[in-house]
């Protein structure tokens, strides 16, 4: 009777024996692959996406989900590089998150006034968003080339890119939220039986704005690193990165029926794909088995956290 | 009797799960046309061999015979292939598909893949059968618990069932609604079908059976012929001694109900079938709500918390309790243990210890920051108070038997000294010990000055714990009686009375 045990080790973890079987392989395929500039820029490029997968886990382990996190960081884009061209550099870098919370606001307030579900909502609002942000830029790309915008998405603070160190504080305070916080375990409840939540007394409703207000948050904030780095706000920034983010979650174990899962698994998801994509970079392996592999990964780590599921019902 | 065939014959019967023994080493044979009773205290096993015989267990090990022949493998699939079936204590239907289409899913007739939609007209032929009858277009999710019941027989007997695994199928079930199931139970075994009734209802279990086997612990002690045991017999079998308390709590009351009224309730209605309730509880006072099913004491209860919209006035402890949710509620003191622990109760995703402090995470917190140690502290003395089994602050309780989620559901509520409390069915589906527990937690909570409102199907249970009964019939208060001055029979009739004369309004 072992069996159960060491299924439950393997949901837990799964993530992480995947990640370090990739590594090992990486290391022995590659040379260039374990270095610490190598490294050190995986986990750059993903931090904007972790730090949005990192939210989207709240939102849906309180049962929903978030189509729109790529559009509100379309609009943290546009406005931030607007923001900083006409107002200040730093003013807009401080306004991507405020306008991502804002949004995300909306998003929950639609959902629990319209009583609908947070997916067909989030569609809804996921083009609204993005036609904002294409009626705010113009339609144009909006240039900054100013070294006090910059700073945040280029920067280093003790030879470590300050967007991982963003990602760090911002995971942590994540994990302390959903695990020492009545309001983590408020979101557990709700996401677990909302019914039960209500009835001891949980404003079910509240609980469910608040995460979608942290996941604009951190489009937002998400949004403000990358636009810094790239120097250029663009209506088509995010694309596709609500997709990327439910999948990170979703291989990081989290359950999509709601009240459970943990916020560094799905960090750890973005750069398990992460890696998969530095492996077809770094090996010079045909990209166009790119999207299968990923496919296959995930669809493995989804096998893995759904067996043994079948008795529970 | 001698000359029956064995319909199932199981051999050294064990089950585990995660390492721990629920079943062990289980011999029985039950014969084909008779009805068979398994009884146990809870977390004794006798759903989990119920679950084994009906084939959505496997056995961890051991043998099962179904009419002579060994079985391999054992599923739902198989078992139904052999004519055995389930029917689940958490009844399992499409609540969207009509009850036509539920008791022919999956055996519908069809040509090549495409469906005849004959469902409703071979539906009429098996309730003409069998003698039960329902609107064959309507859907299984508007149905009450009793009917949804009967859409799983006749489910069991589209498929030509032989024998019929049934688990605590009276657990929502009102008297005339119980009988009616034995009856049918009767109907069975007198068309050659085998029934398996599992229940903790010993007088049920008495009434109708002819064999009856006694589990405890995950162990057998006996399987015995119905005629020779009376009710005391099978308390002391379950609970393994000869010094076995009587098979009804004792009566517990406060010393003296105080006059001060701490809950005043006035006219109240809700779209759910409150009708405009009168009702005042005293600090320390116990009131019962009786009724027949459907009455509409539930709705009650989630019209007096705010978890239905409701008009009326509700006063509590003297001052109004106005636009009412159960966020206020709670904030208030006014809490509601509900009837469906699995639905609305517990939270099965979470820990024992996250499930009792969740109504009160304030009391556990600084500035929103939760102190695991006063969480532990608090869960490990409600455990130790309710006697929770397993003894685990941690626990996942979405394994744990009926008799502990309730235990939990019932101590999450009075940790943080409530001023009124409502309990929907307190002891449904709880065995004698947890019972008495559950009722000495209410008579102790009025003796502390809280007020009580105690909604049972089991009339017994309002007479025996509560102070005075509403009997309550479509949603209203019909009449208060002082429950030490009624039977139960007096108020059942009287039920029965109100339920006929409301019948004849609908003529008048």
């Amino acid at each position: 009777m072992t069996y159960v045990p060491v299924l439950r080790f393997c949901q837990t973890y799964a993530v992480l024996i995947m990640i370090v079987l990739l590594v090992i392989a990486l290391t022995l395929l590659s040379d260039s692959f374990l270095t610490v500039p190598n490294l050190l820029n995986i986990l750059n490029q993903n931090a904007p996406l972790a730090i949005m997968a990192a939210a989207m886990t709240l939102v849906i382990i309180a049962g929903g989900f978030d189509l729109s996190v790529g559009s509100i960081f379309a609009v943290g884009a546009v406005c931030s590089a607007w923001l900083a061209l006409n107002v200040n550099p730093y003013f807009g870098l401080l306004m991507a998150p405020v306008v991502g919370l804002l949004l995300g606001l909306m998003n929950g307030i639609v959902i629990t006034a319209l009583n609908v579900h947070s997916f067909l909502a989030t569609i809804a609002t996921s083009l609204i968003f993005k036609g904002a942000a294409i009626v705010i830029s113009d339609g144009r790309l909006i240039p900054v080339r100013m070294d006090a915008f910059t700073w945040i998405g280029r920067g280093k603070l003790g030879g470590v890119f300050l967007s991982i160190w963003v990602l760090l504080v911002f995971a942590l305070i994540l994990t302390f939220v959903l695990t020492r916080t009545s309001f983590g375990r408020k979101v557990l409840a709700v996401g677990g039986n909302a019914d039960a939540a209500i009835l001891s007394g949980i404003r079910a409703n509240r609980v469910r704005i608040a995460t979608f207000a942290i996941a604009g948050l951190a489009a937002g904030l998400a949004s403000a690193i990358a636009t810094s780095r790239i120097s250029m706000g663009q209506a088509s920034a995010g694309t596709g990165f609500e997709l990327q983010a439910i999948a990170a979650v979703i291989l990081g174990g989290t359950s999509i029926f709601g009240g459970v899962g943990a916020v560094w698994r799905s960090v750890a998801g973005v750069f398990l794909l992460a890696l998969i994509n530095n492996g077809f970079n770094i090996l010079n392996a045909d990209p166009f088995y790119r999207d299968l592999t990923t496919g296959l990964v995930i669809l493995a780590a989804i096998g893995i956290s759904s067996a043994g599921k079948k008795r529970d019902h | 009797m001698t000359e029956q065939d064995v319909a199932l014959a199981a051999r050294g019967i064990g089950v585990s799960f995660g390492g721990t023994s629920v079943l062990r080493n289980v011999d029985v044979d039950i014969m084909a046309g008779e009805i068979h009773g398994l009884v146990g205290e809870n977390g004794a096993g006798k759903s989990t061999l119920g679950k084994v015989l009906g084939g959505y267990y496997t056995a961890s090990t051991g043998t099962l015979d179904v009419f002579g022949e060994r079985v391999e493998t054992w599923g739902p699939p198989e078992a139904l292939a052999r004519g055995v079936a389930i029917m689940h204590q958490e009844l399992q239907l499409v609540p969207a598909l009509t009850v036509a289409q539920n008791v022919f899913l999956g055996i519908e007739e069809q040509r090549s893949g495409i469906l005849r939609h004959t469902e409703n007209i071979r539906l009429l032929a098996l309730m003409e059968e069998s003698g039960f009858h329902l609107n064959s277009e309507d859907r299984a999710g508007t149905l009450s618990i009793a009917d949804r019941q009967k859409v799983e027989i006749l489910r069991a007997l589209a498929r030509d069932a032989r024998v019929i695994v049934m688990d605590e199928p009276t657990s929502s079930l009102g008297r005339d609604q119980i009988d009616h199931l034995h009856g049918t139970m009767c109907n069975l075994r007198d068309s050659g079908r085998t029934v398996i009734y599992v229940s903790h209802f010993l007088d049920d279990i008495l009434e109708v059976t002819d064999q009856i086997t006694v589990l405890r612990d995950g162990d057998l002690v006996q399987t015995v012929e119905t005629k020779t045991q009376t009710k005391v017999d099978l308390v002391s079998s379950m609970l393994g001694s000869e010094t076995a308390t009587t098979p009804f709590p004792k009566k517990y009351r406060s010393a003296k109900p105080a006059a001060t009224p701490l809950l005043e309730v006035y006219d109240l209605c809700s779209p759910f079938g409150v009708n405009g309730v009168d009702l005042t509880i005293g600090a320390g006072e116990i009131v019962g709500l009786a009724g027949l099913v459907g009455a509409g004491r539930t709705e009650i209860a989630r019209a007096l918390i705010g978890a239905d919209p409701s008009t009326g006035t509700v006063t509590l402890d003297g001052t109004p309790f106005e636009a009412r949710t159960p966020a206020r509620a709670t904030d208030r003191g006014l809490v509601l243990v509900p009837e469906d622990r699995r639905k609305q109760g517990l939270v099965m995703t979470m820990p024992a210890r996250a499930n009792l402090t969740l109504p009160h995470l304030r009391r556990f917190s600084q500035r929103g920051i939760l102190s695991s140690r006063r969480e532990r502290t608090q869960a490990e003395e409600t455990i130790k108070t309710f006697q929770v089994r397993p003894a685990s602050v941690d626990g996942d309780i979405s394994r744990y038997s009926g008799g502990n989620q309730q235990k939990i559901l019932i101590g999450k509520w009075l940790v943080d000294g409530p001023k009124a409390v409502i309990f929907d069915e307190p002891s449904r589906g709880v065995d004698v010990g947890a019972r008495q527990l559950i009722h000495e937690a209410i008579a102790e909570l009025a003796a502390r000055g809280v007020g009580v409102l105690l909604i049972s199907s089991e009339i017994e249970e309002v007479l025996g714990v509560a102070h005075r009964a509403c009997l309550v019939d479509r949603g209203r208060i019909k009449q208060q009686v002082m429950t030490a001055e009624v039977t139960p029979a007096d108020v059942l009739q009287q039920l029965f009375k109100f339920q006929s004369d409301s019948s004849l309004d609908v003529f008048a």
